[in-house]
């Protein structure tokens, strides 16, 4: 919707009851961005999921901002519906603020609860907050959110942040991480990350993951894309790029399945022991996390 | 390996090299063109996405200045670059240099040549080279030669000379070695003409490499500017008159499509494809026509204007771009041009490529102003299988007598 644009551009942006106003650095332009003008980019965007324009803070911000902000999102929610043309072709989804405060989320979570929208993201999160604060206000999230309409935990991540977010009851995710961390030259692995531009890998002959069925990993070796990743050839990125997202989709694949075949907590235990070396040895906001919903490592 | 010529017409030859690869079992059509890559791979593509792309060469070339400092990690994988690199499928060319990044010159002594890597300098004796390529086992590959003659605006005849002495030195050196070599007897070696700007060393040059048993012969020294080769070609075809019909022609640093033309009149098979990356690397998409027999409602469609990419192009258009600050011609279109913001056309309406089956020049136009990568990959599969597309035409136009129409139609376009 444009609303993230007002923390990792804050320099450049104005917020006030009408919208957000953004100032461009390259020729001084400026552009207004409403709860209006937001539905109608995507209104002619024409996406199967909207979101609302929501009035957003980064998570290290406290004080009476964050209660601002919320009350506006939810002022700018109203707005959001108001303003859909295509609600029948578009789902438009409403976004839970409140920052870290339990008081403030729970507020926003019975407000926009009462409005009939077909979805609920989760955010203000995912920005420099601890683990520990993270997954409270994601818990709390969820327990308030209806269960019967999805859960779009917005800016999640990280492998173990996925799986952890999937146990609190989130359905949905998306993050930059998989495939600008590919840009940079790290390929995801069950067991963390491989720097492939390292020295280590000038001469391993193995693909990334010989479980992995990606194109990548199909066709080449570490030491091709180490080779490649030293040179100016973009190809480089893409390899890593496919093979990032291959990673990401079949971990949410083999999350499914062991939900369906009901063993989701051997599957946690397994996943832990696998990235940690030991389920044990699992972050403890992790395993705090993990244990409130009744999974043990 | 064996050339046989189908047809030669005006100087050009129409034919097939059969019994190439480790197997012996490829052939490939001539005239053709090598897709180009670096560091063994094509820019900006995947294997995937490589092979998207229509009429793929059946030989890529890959260049000693990307690879040389990869030369320990592919000795110890003892496989082979083909393999090393995902390519087992494709013929290799391993060429000294890339064409499109040229080096710096003072570098070649009696016993040595540098390549420039993006690790810096690699200087090779003709042992080290031989050594390389043992690792790398291409099926064809540049022999180590001198090829700063034609650096310099003015070469002496002195340079010249000294060109085509050391040349032939390396290439004697790196035939012995060959002999000794298990690995490389499956691997041939493609004699370089040098000889700079005089005749009488051009000659000398394809007279006495000719005597060697190589299994062709790549021309040297042509590249440059549209105003350069154009000096050259009549030095072209007194080289490659002396040069043995049934062993195949290289020309390195030549890929424009009228130059190629040029060229293949003057008795060249085998081109890089380079030019389609330069015009990727510029943000532009091909779309000059090789359509020689259009018919007769596309003829009229043009005269009225509709199809303006066979307009007459006035001036040429500098573009700074990352990688080669050329001068765009009047072969492409460029897609940063705001008049392209709201063009839902193809790049080129009726071409098969992945790019113009699915998007249009407004989003290309898109990724290019937001700086997106996708750019590059989609521009790089259609300027790659127009060119391809091109070469083909010359290979029809050939088959059917009619290269001279494929020619105006060329000329006409190029600015």
């Amino acid at each position: 919707s444009g609303g993230f644009q007002m923390v990792s551009l804050v320099s450049l942006s104005e917020v006030t009851e009408e919208g957000v106003r953004f100032r461009s650095p390259y020729d001084g332009d400026e552009t207004l961005l409403s709860p209006e003008k937001s539905v109608e980019i995507q209104n002619a965007l024409g996406s199967d999921i909207i979101m609302q324009l929501d009035d957003v803070v980064s998570s290290t911000v406290t004080g009476p901002r964050v209660e601002e902000a919320m009350y506006r999102s939810i002022r700018w929610l109203d707005r959001c519906i108001a303003a859909h043309q295509r609600p029948d072709k578009q789902n438009l989804f409403a976004i839970i603020q409140g920052g870290l405060d339990a008081d403030l989320r729970t507020t926003c979570l019975e407000e926009m609860t009462k409005r009939d929208v077909p979805g609920f993201a989760i955010g203000g999160l995912s920005g420099g907050e601890s683990k520990g604060q993270f997954w409270r206000m994601v818990a709390l999230s969820t327990s308030r959110l209806p269960k019967d309409k999805p859960r779009y935990l917005m800016g999640v991540g990280y492998a173990t942040d996925l799986v952890v977010c999937v146990a609190l009851g989130c359905d949905m995710f998306d993050c930059v991480f998989p495939t600008r961390t590919a840009r940079f030259g790290s390929a995801l692995v069950p067991t963390g990350n491989l720097q492939l531009k390292k020295k280590q890998y000038e001469k391993d002959f193995r693909p990334i993951d010989n479980d992995c069925a990606c194109p990548t990993c199909q066709k080449h070796s570490r030491a091709f894309l180490h080779a490649l990743l030293h040179s100016d050839n973009t190809a480089a990125l893409h390899h890593l790029t496919v093979h990032n997202i291959a990673y990401q989709l079949q971990l949410m694949s083999a999350v499914r399945a062991s939900i369906v075949e009901k063993r989701f907590p051997d599957f946690v235990r397994d996943f832990m022991g696998t990235m940690y070396g030991d389920p044990t040895l699992c972050p403890t906001w992790a395993t705090e996390a993990l244990a409130s919903v009744g999974i043990t490592l | 390996m064996k050339l046989s010529l189908t047809k030669v017409v005006n100087g050009c030859r129409l034919g097939k090299i059969k019994n190439l690869g480790k197997a012996g079992d490829r052939t490939m059509d001539i005239p053709a063109c090598l897709l180009y890559t670096k560091t063994g791979s094509a820019p900006h593509l995947t294997h995937q996405t490589l092979h998207t792309i229509h009429g793929l060469p059946a030989m890529a070339q890959l260049t000693l200045s990307s690879l040389a400092e990869h030369h320990e990690v592919l000795a110890e994988y003892k496989e082979g670059i083909g393999k090393f690199i995902g390519m087992p499928e494709l013929l290799l060319y391993c060429s000294l240099h890339d064409p499109v990044s040229p080096c710096p010159a003072g570098y070649v002594t009696n016993k040595s040549v540098s390549v420039w890597g993006l690790g810096g300098r690699v200087e090779m004796t003709a042992s080290k080279f031989m050594a390389i390529q043992q690792a790398l086992q291409p099926d064809w590959f540049q022999c180590l030669s001198d090829g700063e003659a034609s650096c310099e605006e003015a070469t002496s005849i002195k340079r010249a000379r000294k060109s085509v002495d050391r040349s032939l030195l390396f290439l004697d050196n790196c035939l012995r070695l060959q002999e000794e070599s298990e690995v490389l007897q499956r691997s041939a070696i493609i004699g370089v003409i040098e000889g700079g700007d005089m005749m009488e060393e051009r000659l000398r040059s394809a007279r006495e490499t000719a005597k060697r048993p190589v299994g062709g012969f790549l021309l040297d020294g042509f590249q440059g500017n549209p105003a350069t080769l154009e000096t050259r070609l009549h030095l072209l075809s007194s080289v490659t008159a002396e040069l043995p019909e049934d062993k195949p022609r290289l020309i390195c640093g030549v890929s424009r499509p009228d130059e190629v033309l040029e060229c293949i009149e003057r008795g060249v098979d085998l081109f890089e494809s380079f030019f389609p990356y330069q015009v990727t690397e510029r943000g532009c998409a091909l779309t000059f026509s090789f359509d020689y027999q259009p018919n007769p409602e596309e003829t009229l469609l043009q005269q009225n204007g509709i199809q303006e990419e066979i307009k007459y192009v006035d001036q040429t258009k500098k573009i700074k771009t990352t990688s080669c600050n050329q001068e765009m011609t009047s072969f492409e279109i460029n897609l940063k041009e705001k008049k392209y913001q709201e063009d839902f056309d193809p790049l080129v309406r009726g071409c098969s490529c992945y790019c113009c089956k699915n998007h249009t020049r407004a989003y290309i136009h898109h990724l290019l102003v937001t700086n997106e990568l996708l750019a590059g990959v989609l521009l790089m599969m259609h300027n790659f299988e127009h060119y391809f597309g091109f070469f083909h035409s010359i290979r029809e136009a050939l088959k059917s007598d009619r290269l001279a129409q494929l020619k105006e139609l060329i000329r006409r376009q190029a600015s």
